[in-house]
Parts: C-alpha cells; sequence; structure tokens
C-alpha cells in the first residue's frame, strides 16, 4: 500500500505533512478543473459567508491549490464542477484561536465532491491546508484528488516556532512569510521573543521612550503598534495563537536605555561601576512600571497567554549592590539571591493574573522554587534527553503543565541531515503517570536571533520545523520511522518551495519547480 | 555605491560644493589593456588609487586591477545620518598576495539555476575573488548540455528541459565572469564521481562484478576500452573549446577501486600491460592543450603528472594538510589549498573566525617552495546546498578566506576584522546579497527580498 510516486499509484494522504492521524485512501482519483472548481458553506454550518477566516482561507487555499492557474487560462472546457463544502458545529469566526480550541476536522473525499466538517474555524482552516495538499499534477499539468477518508486532530494541542526579534531586528513581512509556513505545518503558536539585551524595537504607546533609546534604530528597526496588529491579524487568520514574551528580570539590558533606574546598578566595591545588570527588584519604581506595561502589552495581545521569560538570571550584579543586599537582608532573604528572584516573579506574575493572563515561564522559575499560580506552564529548555526528560518527570509530578524546548533549539546548525535528530523527539517519553504525561501541552521550535536575520532566516527554519511539526501533530506510533518520512518530507519541501517558502533541500536531489531566487 | 540614494533630478544649475568630489579618473598605464581577453593566473590585478581634489585617479597596468580599484573605492563611501555620501583623501597601492583565489559551486548534488550562480559572480567580485571554480557534473547529475554528446544532459540530468546549462547558459556564465575578472574553471570529475555519465554514454562506466557475474551496478569510467578514450577525447576537445580559461579541473578523486578489481576484464588488462598501481590508467584519460588542475590523490597515488599541474589540496586534519602542502611543493607543482575552506561544513557559532586563520603558506618548507602556493579556494559542496541556501550560507564566510587570499600575511587581528567584515555584510545585504549576520547586530538597511 505505501506505493511510490507512479502517476497511476499516487496515494494523497502521503502528501500530507504532518501525517493525519487517521485515513483511508484509495488509488481511485478525480481531476480537478481550476475553472470549475469551488468552496462552499453547508447548509447546516455555523459559520457562512461573511465569515473572515473561512472567506480569506478559500481565496488563500485556490491559489495554492492551483499554483499554475491564471485567469487568462480559458481554453480548458468546463465539465463536471467540483465542490469543497465546509461545515462547521460553532461560528467562532470573530474570535481569536485559543488554548484549548477544537483544531479536529474530518475530511471526506468523493466523486465531485470534499466535505470537510469540524467544531471551528480553525479545524476548518487545517483541514484546508490538509486537503491543500492532496491535490497533484501529473506530467501533463492536470490537477488530481484521490478517493480519501480522513480524521484527523492534533495529538499536541500547544504546537510552536519562537522568533526572537531582538538579537537580529526582522522586518515585518519576515514574520507573515513564518506565518504563512507555520500554517503550512500546522504549527499554531507564534511565540514572538520580542525584546531581549541587544535591542527594544516594539513601540509601547505608555512607554515611547523604550524603543526610542533602546532599538537598533528608533524608526527604521521598530514595530509600530500598527505592525502588532497587522502580525496579530494575519496570524489569526490562519489559526495562529500570538504569544508574546516580555522576558525578565534578565535579558533586559536594552531596557534601561529608555527607562533609567528600571535596572539595577552593578557596584565595584562601594562606588557604582558604570555598567548595569537586570532589572531592580527592590524599587517600587519597578514594579510601577511592569504594572502599566503589562497593562499595555495585555490590552494589545488578545492572547490569554503571555510569556515573561525569568531565565538565566545573572546574581552577581545584584550582590555587588548594596541597596539589593541591604533589601534582602530586611526580607530575610540572607544571601540565597534565588529567593529575591522568586519575589520578582512572583510580583509580576500577580501582575498578570491580575489582567486575566496564564503565564508561561522559563524552567529556571520552577528551578528556583518560586511560587507560582497552578495553571503557569513551564517551558523546558535545557539539556539533553537526559537532562530535560528528569525535568519533564519533575515537574509534572508538582502538577505543573510543561512546554518542551529543548531538543528543537533549530539555531543550532550542524552538518548533516539533522533534522531526523528533531523528527525522533518522545516529548512524553520520561518516568511518570499517565496524568503527568498529559500535563505535557505540547512544544516549540525555537529559532533564537544570534545568527540569523531575514537573510537566512526561512532556509533555517524549513523544513526542519517541519519535522518537529509532524512529531508535535501526528501519532507517535504511525510516524515511528524516520526513513519513511524521508521522502515524504523531501516532497513536503518541495512543496514548500512551490508555495514560495524558501525552503532548504535535506539532501543531494531537486524539486521539479526550483527555486528561482538568489 | 549610491545604489540607495533615491535618482535627483538633472539639475542644471546645481552647483558643485567647495569640497565636493565629481571624478574619479581611470588610467590603464600599460599598453595592452587585456580589455577584450579573458583573465589569467598570470594577469596583473594590481592598482594605485588616489582620493583627492580635484579629482580622485585609479591606476592599474590592466583592466583587472582597475576593477579591483573601483570596487575598492565604492567600499571607501561612507555615508552620515543624514544619507550624505562622503570619502576621506587616502592613497591606496594595493596588489593580492595570491594569484588564485576561488570558489567552487557545485551543481551537480543540486542543480544551481543560472540566477544564483550570476548573483554569487557579482558577490565574488565584491570580494575581489578571481575564480569560480565550476564543479558542474558528478555522480548524482549532469546538467551539463555537450553539443557532442547530448544524451549525456538527456539521460543525466535531473531532467532534460528544466535542469540543464545550454551552451547559451555557459557563454553568458563565463562572459559575466569575464566581465567582472573572474576566470570560469570548469570541472569534468573522472575516472570517480561519473555515475550519472553513465546514463547517456553506454560502456563508458565499468560494469562491476560479483564473482563472475556483472552485478548490475557500474563504477569508475572504463579505463582499458577504445571507446572511452574515443568518448574522452572529443568530450574534451569540445570543452576546450567551450572554457576558454587555459586551465581545467580534471577531478581525480575518490576512485572506489573495488569496481575495476572485481571485473575480470581490467584485471587481465593491469596483467597484460604491467601496471603498477591503478590510478596510472589515469594518465591516458584527457589530451587537451590546458593546464590541469587536479585534486591531491592523483598525486598522493605517484601518477606521471606535467610540470605545470596545479595541485589541489583538500584533505586531512591540519597537520596533515600541512604535510601535503610541503610534500607537493617540494616535488616542485603549483599548489592550491582548500581544507581549511570547506564551507559547506556549517557549524553554530563564529566559523568565520577559523577560516580567518588559516593560511595556506603555514607549513615547513623553503621560500622557493612557498612560492609555489598559487593560491586556494573555499568549497561550497552541493549535498546540503541549492538556491534556496546557497548565499546565505557562501557570504559573509567566504569574505574571511578573500582577506586571507588577498591581503597581506599580517594581517591577522580577528578583533579588527570583525568590525570590518560586520561593515562589508551589511555592505552586501545592501547590494542585495543576503550575506548572512555574523552576531547580534543591525545593517541601517537590512534585507529586503523574501
Amino acid at each position: 500500500k505505501k506505493s511510490r510516486h507512479s502517476t497511476l499509484n499516487h496515494l494523497s494522504f502521503e502528501g500530507v505533512w504532518p501525517l493525519p492521524q487517521a485515513f483511508t485512501s484509495s488509488t481511485e482519483r478525480y481531476p480537478l478543473n481550476p475553472q470549475a472548481f469551488y468552496f462552499g458553506y453547508g447548509k447546516q454550518s455555523a459559520a457562512q459567508q461573511g465569515c473572515s477566516v473561512l472567506d480569506t482561507a478559500f481565496k488563500r487555499y485556490f491559489s495554492l491549490i492551483f499554483p499554475d492557474y491564471s485567469s487568462v487560462d480559458q481554453w480548458a472546457f468546463v465539465d463536471k464542477p467540483f465542490l469543497v463544502e465546509v461545515s462547521v458545529d460553532q461560528d467562532d469566526c470573530e474570535s481569536y484561536p485559543q488554548e484549548d480550541s477544537s483544531e479536529k476536522y474530518n475530511l471526506s473525499v468523493c466523486e465531485g465532491k470534499a466535505s470537510l466538517k469540524a467544531e471551528t474555524v480553525w479545524g476548518a482552516v487545517r483541514g484546508l491546508e490538509t486537503f491543500s495538499q492532496m491535490v497533484y499534477q501529473d506530467d501533463f499539468g492536470s490537477y488530481f484528488v484521490n478517493k480519501t477518508e480522513i480524521e484527523d486532530f492534533p495529538r499536541f494541542q500547544f504546537r510552536g516556532i519562537l522568533l526572537d526579534t531582538s538579537r537580529h531586528y526582522l522586518p515585518v513581512q519576515a514574520i507573515l512569510k513564518t506565518l504563512d509556513a507555520m500554517a503550512y505545518s500546522k504549527f499554531n503558536v507564534f511565540h514572538w521573543h520580542i525584546v531581549d539585551d541587544p535591542s527594544f524595537p516594539y513601540q509601547s504607546s505608555t512607554f515611547p521612550d523604550l524603543s526610542s533609546k533602546g532599538a537598533f534604530h528608533p524608526m527604521t528597526h521598530i514595530y509600530t503598534q500598527s505592525d502588532v496588529r497587522r502580525v496579530i491579524s494575519y496570524a489569526r487568520l490562519q489559526g495562529i495563537r500570538v504569544l508574546p514574551e516580555f522576558d525578565s528580570p534578565g535579558h533586559t539590558k536594552s531596557w534601561g536605555k529608555g527607562q533609567s533606574d528600571l535596572l539595577t546598578p552593578c557596584y565595584r566595591g562601594s562606588t557604582p561601576s558604570g555598567t548595569f545588570g537586570p532589572v531592580n527588584p527592590v524599587l517600587p519604581s519597578t514594579y510601577q512600571f511592569m504594572e502599566k506595561l503589562f497593562k499595555e502589552v495585555s490590552s494589545v495581545f488578545p492572547d490569554s497567554y503571555i510569556h515573561l521569560g525569568g531565565d538565566e538570571v545573572n546574581f552577581s550584579c545584584w550582590k555587588s549592590n548594596p541597596d539589593v543586599r541591604a533589601f534582602m537582608q530586611k526580607m530575610g532573604f540572607g544571601a540565597d539571591f534565588t529567593k529575591l528572584e522568586a519575589f520578582y516573579i512572583e510580583n509580576i506574575v500577580n501582575i498578570t493574573s491580575a489582567l486575566n493572563k496564564t503565564s508561561i515561564v522559563w524552567q529556571d522559575v520552577f528551578d528556583y522554587h518560586e511560587k507560582i499560580p497552578e495553571d503557569t506552564v513551564l517551558h523546558i529548555w535545557k539539556g539533553l534527553p537526559e537532562v530535560y526528560q528528569t525535568e519533564l518527570s519533575r515537574i509534572t509530578k508538582a502538577g505543573k503543565r510543561v512546554l518542551l524546548a529543548a531538543p528543537w533549539y533549530i539555531n543550532h546548525i550542524s552538518y548533516g541531515q539533522d533534522w531526523r535528530n528533531y523528527y525522533t523527539v518522545q516529548p512524553q517519553n520520561f518516568s511518570g503517570t499517565e496524568e503527568q504525561k498529559k500535563l505535557v501541552i505540547g512544544g516549540e521550535v525555537c529559532m533564537w536571533g544570534e545568527y540569523v536575520d531575514a537573510t537566512n532566516l526561512n532556509p533555517r527554519l524549513w523544513p526542519r520545523a517541519s519535522a518537529a511539526a509532524e512529531r508535535l501533530w501526528s501519532d507517535e506510533k504511525q510516524t515511528s520511522s524516520v526513513d519513511s518520512a524521508f521522502p515524504r518530507l523531501q516532497d513536503f519541501r518541495c512543496k514548500l518551495v512551490r508555495r514560495g517558502i524558501q525552503a532548504e533541500p535535506l539532501y543531494v536531489g531537486h524539486c521539479k519547480h526550483e527555486y528561482q531566487g538568489v | 555605491m549610491f545604489g540607495s540614494t533615491k535618482k535627483l533630478g538633472l539639475s542644471k544649475s546645481r552647483r558643485t560644493g567647495p569640497s565636493e568630489l565629481t571624478e574619479l579618473q581611470v588610467w590603464i598605464t600599460s599598453p595592452d589593456s587585456e580589455c577584450d581577453d579573458y583573465p589569467s593566473v598570470t594577469s596583473d590585478e594590481s592598482y594605485e588609487l588616489s582620493v583627492d581634489l580635484p579629482f580622485a585617479v585609479l591606476k592599474a597596468p590592466k583592466v583587472w586591477g582597475a576593477l579591483h580599484g573601483l570596487e575598492t573605492f565604492s567600499q571607501l563611501l561612507y555615508e552620515d545620518e543624514y544619507g550624505a555620501k562622503s570619502v576621506n583623501a587616502t592613497t591606496i597601492s594595493d596588489f593580492p598576495r595570491f594569484a588564485h583565489r576561488g570558489i567552487l559551486l557545485d551543481s551537480s548534488r543540486h542543480f544551481l539555476p543560472i540566477k544564483v550562480i550570476l548573483a554569487n559572480l557579482e558577490t565574488m567580485a565584491m570580494n575581489k575573488f578571481n575564480v569560480f571554480h565550476w564543479h558542474i557534473v558528478d555522480d548524482q547529475s549532469f546538467p551539463y548540455l555537450s553539443r557532442t554528446f547530448p544524451q549525456l544532459s538527456q539521460q543525466g540530468a535531473y531532467h532534460p528541459y528544466t535542469h540543464v546549462y545550454t551552451p547559451a547558459d555557459v557563454k553568458m556564465v563565463i562572459e559575466f565572469a569575464r566581465l567582472r575578472g573572474i576566470r570560469v574553471i570548469p570541472e569534468f570529475d573522472t575516472p570517480g564521481h561519473t555515475q550519472s555519465w553513465g546514463k547517456g554514454q553506454k560502456d563508458l562506466l565499468t560494469p562491476c562484478y560479483s564473482g563472475s557475474k556483472p552485478s548490475g551496478t557500474f563504477g569508475p569510467i572504463n579505463p582499458i576500452l577504445n571507446t572511452t578514450y574515443d568518448f574522452m577525447n572529443q568530450f574534451f576537445k569540445e570543452i576546450s573549446t567551450v572554457f576558454p580559461d587555459a586551465y581545467v579541473h580534471l577531478g581525480g578523486d575518490e576512485v572506489d577501486f573495488t569496481c575495476w578489481r572485481s571485473n575480470p576484464d581490467i584485471q587481465q588488462f593491469m596483467e597484460q600491460h604491467r601496471f603498477q598501481t591503478r590510478l596510472q590508467l589515469l594518465d591516458i584519460v584527457t589530451t587537451t592543450n590546458k593546464g590541469y588542475m587536479i585534486w591531491q590523490e592523483v598525486f598522493d597515488n605517484g601518477v606521471k603528472l606535467k610540470p605545470d599541474t596545479l595541485i589541489h589540496v583538500w584533505k586531512g586534519n591540519q597537520e596533515q594538510y600541512q604535510n601535503e602542502m610541503a610534500n607537493v611543493t617540494s616535488s616542485g607543482y603549483q599548489t592550491l589549498l582548500s581544507t581549511p575552506w570547506y564551507l559547506n561544513r556549517i557549524s553554530y557559532g563564529q566559523d568565520w573566525h577559523g577560516y580567518y586563520k588559516a593560511d595556506p603558506q603555514d607549513f615547513k618548507g623553503t621560500e622557493e617552495q612557498k612560492k609555489l602556493v598559487i593560491g586556494g579556494e573555499a568549497c561550497l559542496w552541493g549535498e546540503y546546498v541549492d538556491a534556496t541556501n546557497l548565499t546565505p550560507r557562501l557570504w559573509p564566510r567566504a569574505s574571511a578566506v578573500a582577506e586571507r587570499l588577498w591581503s597581506a600575511k599580517d594581517v591577522t587581528d580577528i578583533n579588527d576584522a570583525f568590525n570590518r567584515l560586520s561593515m562589508h555584510r551589511c555592505r552586501m545585504v545592501e547590494r542585495g546579497i543576503p550575506a548572512e549576520p555574523l552576531f547580534s547586530s543591525y545593517c541601517p538597511r537590512e534585507y529586503k527580498g523574501i
């Protein structure tokens, strides 16, 4: 049944990445004619024409399905029409995708018609993506789709990509292109690590100095409120959540440029050395500032989650500062600076909880025994499998939800087919109960920006991130063979290139339609 | 130089400011400018540049030096925060340390559309590279459309129409390169690395045997058939006319002897002709009037070589390649270094440091020997590279090699290099080349093409 690539025997579902959960298909196929191809809403569908998400999806997927089509082609004679009928149970068309939005869909392809049923519009978008990947062309350019039944849903709810726009500024176009490519692999969370030490490109309406003094350039290397809104609405139409990260108290050098007194002045002996460290946790002004900033961030970013960072805090500056030491004494923390960090993070989490947001923090926060609300999600990023598997056990044992990023730091490039390492990760392989395993809500591919900007982002991200995409969506047993995945991923990569995504090759070979740029 | 400035309308009444530089004079100082010639390894690439008022003067014996001088001049310009361009008074006298400064691209493991080849030739010129080593065919595909043997690409290319280089394509590459002072040296690697040749040329490759029967697979080129030599003679005759450079790269690397050994006809031939080593068969493989470049194996295996053969060192760790350089030069051959500059071998972090530090004359030898090192080549093998990721993978890492091959031996300050290379990288980006970043940073004009 696993036959490969003769036009006689093409099995459509094989061309779908990530692999759907359940499918049956046959070699019976139907021709598709772009001039007689329609999307429509089912009579029972809660969403009807006027639904922004699906109306734009229909338009988008038409071009993706028929890449050669231009309306100049009038020669094809219009024979039997083909209808893709979409029905959703809930009309959540004007809402944002949530952490628990259903992405389930059923797709049934038979003669003249494909029936796509889903609970939500987000599920329908996933189904349309699958359908678009099932259509193929023969050597003469004619389009076909095979008779198929698919029942599909994601294994994990949270399937994210992290982009870092602080180490290098990424033009908005580059972000939007990434969102397109994410949708092709069914990623559903864009984790926007928007600011960090090197630069602060986020233009805050409450604190405009943050970017005017902290960005690489106050005009050309910023994200205006309008840019941010654009990214959020573009993501929404593809069923992608935008999760902002304002990482503190470490990773905040650029914040201090536009907000004096925010960062801790480091001391050399009894005099300030002129350098600054993490956010100053002892001043009330710090928390007043954070409250105002997060109030703004909470309203600008509609997702119910917010990432607070909390990683890699260097204690030496705090230690050198006499006011900080005095505060430690007053609070009874002694010489344990993890307690000071815990104090800081707890305050920030209180701020964001009061704003009705759930927090995600890097694992460091848990490792420092900070008091955090039950529903805070821990983001695991450190170590080799032995190390992160232990961490998964520990954190889920404490009843907390986790996200796995450690094995998917794809900014760490190396020579050869490293996509195989990303594909063979087993996110639930750790010692723990079934209950604990359920606390793994998903994972994230991280593309840190030290060596990455718009010149090399796309080939570095794709198709390697797609290997993780299948691990996060598909059934583990059905996708246990890397060797079987290889030809499918090669094909999928050629599809990405055809769709204008500059995805690099896995190994020697060729695509029918090569990338024609530079 | 002025690409990013919006075009101001022609204004006849425009006064030039008192200290505005309005003219760069270019003088070719020798009677034969070589303008209509192809560049060669002996071309004079020197130039003198004097930026001064009332006009700047660029003097070079040949056009090749003038091209380099223009590139240098374009890099002297800088902008203030209002976008006004300035240049400082400068005197430069420049020439390359090594005459052969090359980039290898592999269009067999992945087909490379012409556009990406041309864009990289342009970038090579910005970096004063002067040799494009075109590893055009190999095991996986044969994209070169031969006039004499069109079936080679008809059967051997990934696709006979969309994944080939027509004679017109090849001409375009050669002329585009010439106008930028870049030589195009094709490599038709034999007798190994030739799987794709056998698709369109029956009986060219050796049939391997398992036991007494042919196994169905094929090995390197079959060295005992007369038809092989007829073919090779005709083929290389065509190559000699299509590619005007005085040198051709014959490959000669990684020849697997097991197939030859398994074939009874070859065994018999070897015994009859009393060949000591199998690679001596290489002697007869090609006859052209070009100079040859070959990979080091051919030398390592004791094959008799013409005295002007250029030996290309690519194997081993640092100690091993330094020994090889010493051996090759002590045998009197000219040599090129590539070993430390395999840019296809990517890793996390600032690997350009390693490329910058490597020096082709770093080995134990006499001054005479060191003179035989005529340069080096940065190689971007294509197993994991095609047009989607070629340019950011090549640049600016190859620029580190460029400086090592052009500039003086004692230009080694890595921190200073970082600052200058960062600026140079932004310059390439501004010119539309997606050269990747060195580290966290920004360019005033970021890369726009997505």
